[in-house]
């Protein structure tokens, strides 16, 4: 599990004029899990929407596995390249129940005819319903997602990105709005799905980031700051003043 | 003196040979004064004689005396209202009477003079009444009742007003009759109007063409082209094309050339004509469309919601002002008539909004946030106003009168004409533009209406009452409908179905510019009209159409949200 | 698993009703006396027969529009080409027998065509005929669904670009230069299979044909929503961005069930033009478009058999009010949309369910009192 798994390089993306990000350039080895902050508007949700395949940059390269170009392909086939994005605010499909908005995500193929036509193994049930203990949801397998509270969403979810069985999971400020316990539930959760693949994160709350993170990579103004440990980024001048400096969460 | 020099020699004969024999008739005076004259009214009167010559000969000279007070002598005696009135004492006058109406018990006509159609008076200082059995009809002989037409042209070319005069030339010289020269020569040595000029140039041109002398048939093919005369091309063609046997009308060289040069020039003028016009109702179109989409541009752009009832809300504008016409026809005396339409679109605008308002506040706020039901909702408010609109008014299409000030147009040069009325929408348009960019992008209630689309709650908590800037917002896309159904109303039949003509446009254009954008939806609105026109004489009207979806569809294939799509970090996924 | 086997029980007992339902109307036209209360006349079992037609073309707006949450407001085209697949069809096996005599229809003869024109020489058989009916339909979805979703034509915008779609074919349908009769459509057809259309035996034939295509598209629709790819298309209903993220390409499924829409819209438009004996531009342009989808909205999107109760009742209504109130049906078809949209926005269906658990619950409690 080594080498580089996402390499992006010199990416711009601009909205109306907006340059969201400037010459961005950031890398991220197999299996580590690393953890992005940065203040309001530095582009940290854009650069996952970046490599997932949501925006599309003006200029620049994003590749996977040191050989892929992701900037050819269309969301799903970056999904089923092996990049799973768990969103800000949690999308989970509201009308399905639990265990159906897990069996959708499994990692398995995904065509139209496929869809019609091949059962669920009791292999890929199992693997379910595993996914839904360690998520903690077992109990609420056969509820309509569009009921659950707001962290058993953000679970859920997670779960979701879990099943894909994705190389690298994009993670997106997961504990917010969350209550201390149910964070440091998300923290575990995270620190274990990492043993087995890379993770972004995104996060403002940088207690949780100290649960966490190994490595953390400053965003400021559509660019990379700094990239260093929590407490080389804590001491750091430069990344205090713009950020750090404003009032810790 | 103008008269005298308008009368022939013989006229001055025949009038010298009635004055024989009506010598009671003459009125010294008017003799005096004005020789040729009173022989006019002898010339009137002889058409009321039993000897068929006798009427013959004053009918051809009326006509050639280029008197425009006999114009209604002349349409009388066509409609047969004109009559000979024997008086009791045995004098006779010829009179015109047009409206059979009863006085009393007996039926007859307030009657005219024949000369100049003034109203006689009586000896009591009324319109003289005669009855009906006191008169008698003056009826025309076949013969000169096929006549009678070409004669009213002639006269028609010293009509007071332009219009007649310019068709009255278009007449005479299409006609070809060489008699007809001299009449057109002194029509247009007087002539000021430039358009009649060139009418009576053309006819003029058109009736030397098959003069005798080749010189003259040369110069007269070198004038037509030269002013781009196209009415006259078909003759022009007439005279070069060779027959079956191969030979032409035309046997001279020279005249031949000089014919096909002309025809050439004002082909090439036609060209120049067609593109003009092309690009005016390209313009034209966009307008329109514009006019139609910017009140959905609004409703759709900046709320979300798709109004399918946004026609008949046109639909009610131009009822609207079908309505306030009725009142000005029934109510106020017509001189001021015509000021109706523009009373008729404040109130249109008004009737929409209110409607577009009470909508608003009874069904669509409902449904905010969700856009496919707000279409099926309004959709079937539209077929409840359209079959609202269809019992109370009828199925029918009503009957809409443009104002007279509208009628008409500018004309650039031959062939190129736009009317006020389009000219009017262009300028409608392009003024509710500006006022909605003004408004929305430039006052306080449009900076409430933006703040309240882009974030509602943020803007409530700011103590904007966003219910009543909804409201607002809804009844101002309305009221647009409104007021643009009023202006349909200039183009266009006013009847239940009105809407629906118009929706699918609109909504393509809103789409195609880009929701949310006024930028957009003007860009779109004159992208798709203008091509609609330029395919339109190559495609036809229908098959233009089909191919605008196409682009359309393509066009969203580059640009999925339109001309001018609203970017940034979406919320939502 | 045990979800699946009542999905199945489900499925059989909807099968049952459906085709009790038709069958039940058949044996009241055949077996009563004419006299009798429960006897339905030729005219009332041909007209259910069209009901059913349009409870097909239901289906398939329901699949699109109740599951997957795209609004077409252009059914009424596939509805068209499948009808126009069948009636020119129908056309040519007047042969000779027209009014004019003439072995081209006799509209054509009328328009002074000389010869046929190339794209209705196939439509001579009657086994390309029954292909045209699901593949023409199909194609055009195809077409033009992978030009749309593709470039992520969606909502609202979708929907106003199939209802200008709609008036295009419609203006197209009404050119008399499509060789496709004009504004008057194609009509005065004779029979099928040699099988005269004016006697009952046929109407009845074309009846139960009609009834096993509508038990038959239930079973389809069916099985897609009870298979993956039926919750995929919920999915997309709910959050068509999450599902590429979860690596299912929507536009793809979105094409698949606008295509299989497209085919259903089709076949009814085939069944109904034989049994009413008339297609016309004015039966398949905006309009008829959008009023399909009220039956859907009134019966239950997301229920199938609300959608196929919602095509068969609004009809009736339209039928009852049209010929005993003709002023006040589009007023009920207006209210009809603006009533559905406000209180029931589930439909019918779900109002019947409402009632349904009212009666249960009460069932319930019931034995509580006793005990």
């Amino acid at each position: 599990m080594n080498g580089t798994i996402i390499y992006v390089e010199g990416v711009a993306v601009s909205f109306d004029g907006f340059k969201a990000l400037h010459d961005l350039n950031f890398m991220m080895e197999a299996g580590e899990l690393r953890v992005v902050i940065g203040p309001n508007g530095a582009g940290k949700t854009t650069l996952l929407d970046v490599i997932c395949g949501k925006v599309k940059p003006i200029t620049g390269r994003v590749v996977f596995k040191e050989y892929t170009d992701l900037l050819p392909l269309r969301e799903s086939a970056i999904a089923n390249l092996g990049i799973g994005r768990k969103f800000q605010a949690p999308t989970v499909y509201t009308s399905l129940n639990v265990f159906e908005n897990l069996e959708l995500s499994l990692n398995r193929k995904k065509g139209v005819f496929n869809a019609l036509f091949k059962k669920l193994t009791p292999a890929q049930r199992d693997r379910i319903l595993h996914t839904l203990e360690i998520i903690g949801l077992i109990q609420k397998k056969d509820e309509i997602a569009g009921l659950l509270s707001h962290g058993e969403k953000q679970w859920l979810e997670i779960g979701m990105v879990m099943v894909q069985e994705p190389k690298v999971m994009l993670v997106d400020e997961p504990v917010a709005g969350m209550t201390d316990h149910e964070t440091e539930k998300t923290g575990e959760l995270l620190k274990k799905i990492s043993t087995e693949r890379s993770v972004l994160v995104i996060e403002h709350d940088m207690a949780f980031v100290r649960q966490i993170a190994k490595k953390v990579t400053v965003l400021h103004e559509g660019t990379v700051l700094f990239e260093g440990t929590v407490d080389e980024v804590q001491n750091h001048a430069k990344v205090r003043e713009v950020y750090l400096g404003r009032g810790e969460h | 003196m103008i008269q005298a020099s308008r009368v022939g020699l013989h006229l001055v004969l025949s009038a010298l040979f009635a004055a024989l024999f009506f010598p009671n008739q003459v009125r010294a005076q008017a003799f005096a004064q004005m020789p040729l004259a009173t022989p006019l009214d002898q010339l009137i009167l002889m058409l009321a004689d039993e000897d068929r010559d006798v009427v013959e000969k004053a009918f051809f000279d009326l006509g050639k005396s280029g008197d425009e007070n006999l114009l209604p002598t002349l349409e009388a005696l066509r409609e047969g209202s004109l009559y000979l009135w024997t008086k009791p004492k045995g004098e006779r006058r010829v009179v015109i009477g047009r409206e059979l109406i009863v006085r009393g018990a007996v039926e007859g006509y307030e009657v005219l003079e024949a000369y100049g159609a003034a109203p006689m008076i009586g000896p009591d200082g009324a319109p003289l009444f005669l009855p009906e059995a006191a008169l008698e009809s003056i009826r025309l002989s076949r013969r000169l009742r096929i006549k009678i037409g070409p004669l009213l042209d002639r006269l028609r070319l010293f009509s007071p007003e332009a219009e007649v005069r310019e068709s009255a030339a278009t007449k005479v010289g299409l006609s070809g009759d060489p008699d007809a020269l001299p009449l057109l020569s002194k029509a247009l040595a007087k002539e000021k109007d430039r358009w009649v000029r060139f009418a009576l140039t053309e006819a003029i041109g058109l009736i030397r063409l098959s003069d005798e002398d080749p010189a003259v048939r040369k110069a007269a093919a070198e004038t037509l082209g030269k002013i781009h005369a196209m009415d006259s091309v078909p003759t022009l063609e007439a005279r070069i094309e060779a027959d079956d046997t191969g030979v032409s009308p035309e046997t001279d060289v020279a005249v031949k050339a000089a014919v096909s040069e002309a025809i050439q020039k004002i082909k090439a003028w036609e060209v120049w004509t067609r593109t003009v016009e092309t690009i005016f109702s390209g313009i034209s179109l966009s307008s329109i469309l514009l006019l139609v989409a910017l009140g959905l541009a609004i409703t759709f752009g900046l709320m979300g919601v798709i109004n399918m009832a946004h026609g008949e809300l046109m639909m009610l504008g131009a009822y609207t002002t079908y309505m306030i016409q009725e009142f000005f026809v029934a109510y106020l005396p017509s001189d001021i008539r015509d000021v109706y339409f523009i009373l008729a679109i404040p109130f249109a605008f008004a009737v929409a909004a209110l409607f577009g308002y009470l909508l608003e506040k009874s069904i669509i706020k409902r449904l905010y946030g969700r856009p496919l039901e707000t279409l099926l909702a309004t959709w079937g408010i539209s077929l409840i106003l359209q079959q609202g609109v269809r019992q109370i008014f009828g199925a029918a299409n009503v009957d809409v009168a443009s104002p007279a000030w509208l009628s008409g147009g500018v004309r650039l040069a031959a062939g190129i004409q736009l009317p006020y009325n389009r000219i009017f929408i262009i300028f409608l348009s392009l003024s509710a533009v500006f006022s909605v960019y003004m408004l929305v992008l430039r006052s306080s209630i449009g900076l409430k209406i933006r703040a309240v689309t882009q974030n509602r709650r943020m803007s409530a908590c700011m103590g904007i009452t966003t219910e009543r800037v909804d409201a607002l917002t809804f009844a101002l896309g309305a009221g647009l409908a409104g007021m643009a159904g009023a202006g349909l109303t200039l183009i266009g039949n006013v009847g239940p179905d009105l809407g629906q003509n118009y929706i699918v446009d609109s909504f393509l254009v809103v789409v195609t510019g880009g929701v949310g954008k006024l930028a957009g939806t003007v860009g779109a609105a004159f992208g798709i009209g203008g091509l609609n026109k330029l395919m339109e004489p190559g495609f036809g009207a229908i098959y233009a159409k089909v191919f605008i979806l196409l682009i359309v569809i393509l066009f969203l294939q580059k640009r999925p949200s339109g001309l001018f799509p609203a970017k940034g970090r979406s919320i939502d996924l | 698993m045990c979800k699946n086997k009542t999905g199945i029980g489900d499925t059989l007992k909807w099968v049952i009703f459906l085709s009790a339902f038709w069958i039940i109307l058949l044996l009241m036209n055949t077996v009563p006396p004419k006299d009798s209360f429960f006897h339905l006349t030729d005219f009332n079992l041909n007209t259910a027969g069209k009901y059913m037609a349009y409870a097909i073309l239901a289906l398939g707006i329901d699949l699109l529009w109740g599951y997957t949450g795209i609004l077409s407001l252009g059914q009424g085209i596939f509805f068209g080409l499948g009808a126009y697949c069948m009636g020119m069809y129908l056309m040519l096996s007047i042969g000779g027998e027209g009014a004019y005599q003439s072995d081209l229809p006799d509209f054509m003869v009328w328009n002074q065509v000389q010869e046929l024109p190339f794209f209705w020489k196939p439509f001579e058989s009657f086994a390309f005929s029954m292909l045209g009916i699901v593949l023409v339909p199909a194609l055009c979805a195809f077409v033009f669904g992978f030009l749309t979703f593709r470039s992520r034509i969606k909502g609202v915008y979708f929907s106003i670009i199939t209802q200008a779609l709609a008036l295009t074919v419609w203006l197209l349908f009404n050119q008399n230069s499509m060789n496709l009769g004009g504004t008057n459509g194609l009509t005065d057809f004779k029979s099928i299979l040699n099988f005269p259309l004016s006697d009952i035996s046929t109407q009845r034939m074309l009846f139960v044909v009609t009834g096993i295509c509508l038990v038959l598209a239930f079973i389809l629709c069916r099985y897609i929503t009870q298979s993956r790819l039926g919750k995929v298309l919920i999915a997309i209903r709910d959050n068509e961005g999450r599902i590429r993220f979860s690596g299912y390409s929507a536009s793809q499924y979105k094409l698949f069930v606008f295509v299989i829409s497209a085919v259903l819209a089709g076949i009814a438009g085939a069944l109904y033009v034989p049994q009413v004996g008339i297609i016309t531009p004015g039966q398949i342009g905006v309009l008829p478009s959008i009023e399909m989808i009220v039956w859907v909205a009134v019966g239950g999107r997301g229920t199938l058999i609300g959608a196929i109760l919602g095509a068969i009742g609004v009809n009736w209504a339209r039928s009852f009010l049209t010929s005993n109130y003709p002023d006040l049906w589009l007023y009920f078809l207006g209210a009809l949309f603006v009533g559905v949209v406000l209180y029931f926005p589930k439909g019918m269906w779900e109002v019947s369910g409402r009632i349904k658990n009212l009666f249960s619950r009460r069932a319930k409690k019931q034995p509580v009192i006793v005990n």
